[in-house]
């Protein structure tokens, strides 16, 4: 092999890898500068990337008037942190149970979860809706977390690390008198952070992304999640003014990728682990 | 330990630990049972029911609903356009994941970039990035088709055409997902001892494509099988951008499985029918879960 022949294999390397990111970013791209585009321009089917009058302060203000945003927004956080926080609240102990205590339930516990881990809100989504309907809880914070307060996933996630956690830092800690709830939040928790952020990631993702229960359960925009709130504001704009529709996706699309950007090493990381280890 | 041990006998320690256990167990199992165990057993007897939602009662009809399911012109082209759906999808974005992720871990530079750029459509509203694509996608002043049009080819109407609909849907579904199955090879790539690498060159394996078929492709055999379930079950379950682009249509040609059961449900209210819809879809993830563990038992290198 040749210096030669080297060097034009890495040329062609980088120049897939820069084609390909290209493409997977078009869509940013156009998101943005049509934004910023006016109806008339975005109609004239022009392939320019640079607005010719910058639209960008309407259009942003008509995405801003149909819909309220920070109340998307707002509901979107709220949702996304209860349900992390009573997920996490509800899987750690019984992870902790099942891999250090002596817990004879600990077999049956597994296929439950195992079985669990099959089911997605999907299945569980028709005697649910029956149950909440019947109970008058439909278009509330309630219906929109009590289906994912229990997640298998999570209990799986943290069964699998706490099982790598010695035995004498438990036994040290009962020495020391510790109460058992008293070790879980003094001595696994500390220990256990890396497979918490990689489960809140897993978890803020697929419940800020998630349209299928917020669609049944909720019909009012209060209780609107983004993007429920984004398919309101597409059906009051009949989808034809790209350039208030792009501004409003820009808009709800930002937090996470904000977030994503930030923090994409643990982003990465947590979506290694929660993915392999699923 | 041993000084409580002293004080107590052993099985009192025990029992008193299972205690504990159950306690700090409870929560779970009770929401375990009440969000998961009961709506699944209750979705399979729904289906054996003619249950409406807003009419009182209902009464048991057998195996009536699966009957009308195999006779049903949409469910059935829901199960086939969800079928090829899944067909297209799962292989493209695994072997594009596999390729970029090769790419990426034989790169010198900016490979923390380019990480971040195809990773991003993970991290976004797909939602929010459908209607992106929409706009993409539009016949006559989308993006795509006036880039045709500069070499006097006249786009099809992706999403507004019965032809067309499933690959539009699919090209989405694809970007979506590489870059989540790209960071599982990468992981997956890295583990890959290097020592490995140079003993096939040693036994002769000199180009690239032999170094890929001897060691890559054998020791990065879990990750793929792993990635390959994960992929055909979300395809499986491809949701939004039908309910946010097309509402299955035009004609039905983009019914998909969840989509179908969605506005058999919650639209129509058809909650006995829609639960044995339901059931197929669930008896849909049993046998491909069942599948992946029959592989995995079977033929998949271990490290």
């Amino acid at each position: 092999m040749t210096a030669h022949s080297l060097a034009f294999g890495r040329i062609l390397r980088f120049g897939l890898l820069s084609l390909g990111a290209l493409i997977f970013l078009a869509p940013y791209i156009f998101m943005i500068s049509t934004a910023g585009k006016a109806q008339s321009e975005i109609f004239s089917s022009s392939l320019s990337l640079i607005p010719e009058q910058w639209s960008f302060a309407e259009n942003f203000t008509k995405a801003l008037s149909r819909v309220s945003m920070p109340t998307l927004l707002m509901n979107g956080v709220i949702v996304c942190a209860l349900i992390f926080i009573v997920q996490v609240v509800v899987a750690i102990p019984c992870a902790y149970a099942m891999a250090k205590l002596k817990f004879r339930a600990a077999r049956s516990m597994m296929v439950l979860v195992m079985l669990g881990l099959l089911v997605p809100i999907h299945a569980t989504a028709l005697p649910l809706y029956v149950a909440f309907d019947r109970l008058s809880v439909l278009n509330s914070y309630t219906a929109l977390v009590a289906p994912f307060s229990i997640s298998v996933f999570a209990i799986f996630l943290f069964l699998q690390f706490f099982r790598a956690i010695p035995d004498d830092l438990i036994h040290a800690a009962r020495l020391d008198g510790m109460s058992e709830p008293g070790i879980v939040a003094r001595v696994i928790v500390p220990n256990a952070w890396p497979a918490i952020t990689a489960f809140a990631i897993f978890s803020v993702v697929a419940h800020w992304n998630d349209l299928f229960w917020p669609l049944v359960v909720v019909s009012n925009q209060d209780f609107a999640t983004p993007p429920l709130g984004l398919l309101y504001f597409r059906a009051a704009e009949a989808g034809d003014d790209y350039g208030a529709l792009m501004a409003a996706t820009l808009i709800i699309t930002l937090p996470l990728v904000a977030a994503f950007l930030i923090a994409q090493k643990r982003f990465v990381e947590g979506i290694t682990m929660t993915g392999l280890k699923g | 330990m041993a000084s409580i041990a002293a004080e107590m006998p052993i099985a009192s320690i025990g029992r008193r630990e299972a205690r504990i256990a159950w306690l700090l167990a409870a929560p779970a199992i009770t929401l375990l049972f009440l969000f998961i165990l009961l709506p699944t057993l209750a979705v399979v007897i729904l289906g054996f029911t003619d249950f409406e939602l807003g009419y009182g009662g209902f009464r048991f009809v057998g195996f009536e609903n699966y009957a009308e399911l195999i006779s049903d012109r949409t469910f059935r082209r829901s199960l086939s356009n969800t079928a090829i759906y899944t067909a297209i999808v799962t292989p493209v974005s695994i072997v594009l994941a596999l390729a970029i992720a090769m790419l990426i871990e034989a790169e010198t530079r900016a490979r923390a970039f380019f990480r971040t750029v195809y990773f991003l459509p993970v991290a976004s509203l797909l939602v929010a990035m459908a209607t992106v694509w929409q706009f993409l996608f539009h016949p006559t002043i989308g993006p795509i088709n006036t880039f045709f049009a500069q070499f006097g080819i006249t786009g099809p109407n992706w999403l507004g055409a019965s032809g067309t609909v499933l690959y539009g849907l699919s090209i989405i579904g694809i970007w979506q997902s590489v870059g989540f199955n790209m960071v599982l090879f990468l992981a997956g790539l890295t583990a890959i001892p290097r020592e490995l690498y140079a003993a096939a060159e040693v036994d002769g394996a000199r180009s690239w494509f032999d170094r890929f078929r001897l060691v890559t492709w054998p020791m990065l055999g879990p990750t793929t099988l792993f990635v390959t379930t994960i992929s055909i079950i979300n395809s499986v379950k491809v949701f939004e951008t039908v309910k946010t682009l097309t509402e299955g249509g035009p004609n039905k040609a983009s019914e998909v499985l969840l989509f179908t059961i969605y506005q058999e449900g919650f639209v129509y209210l058809r909650v006995g029918y829609a639960s044995a819809m339901t059931v197929v879809f669930l008896a849909i993830l049993v046998v491909l879960m069942f599948l992946q563990y029959r592989v995995l038992d079977r033929k998949v290198h271990y490290a």
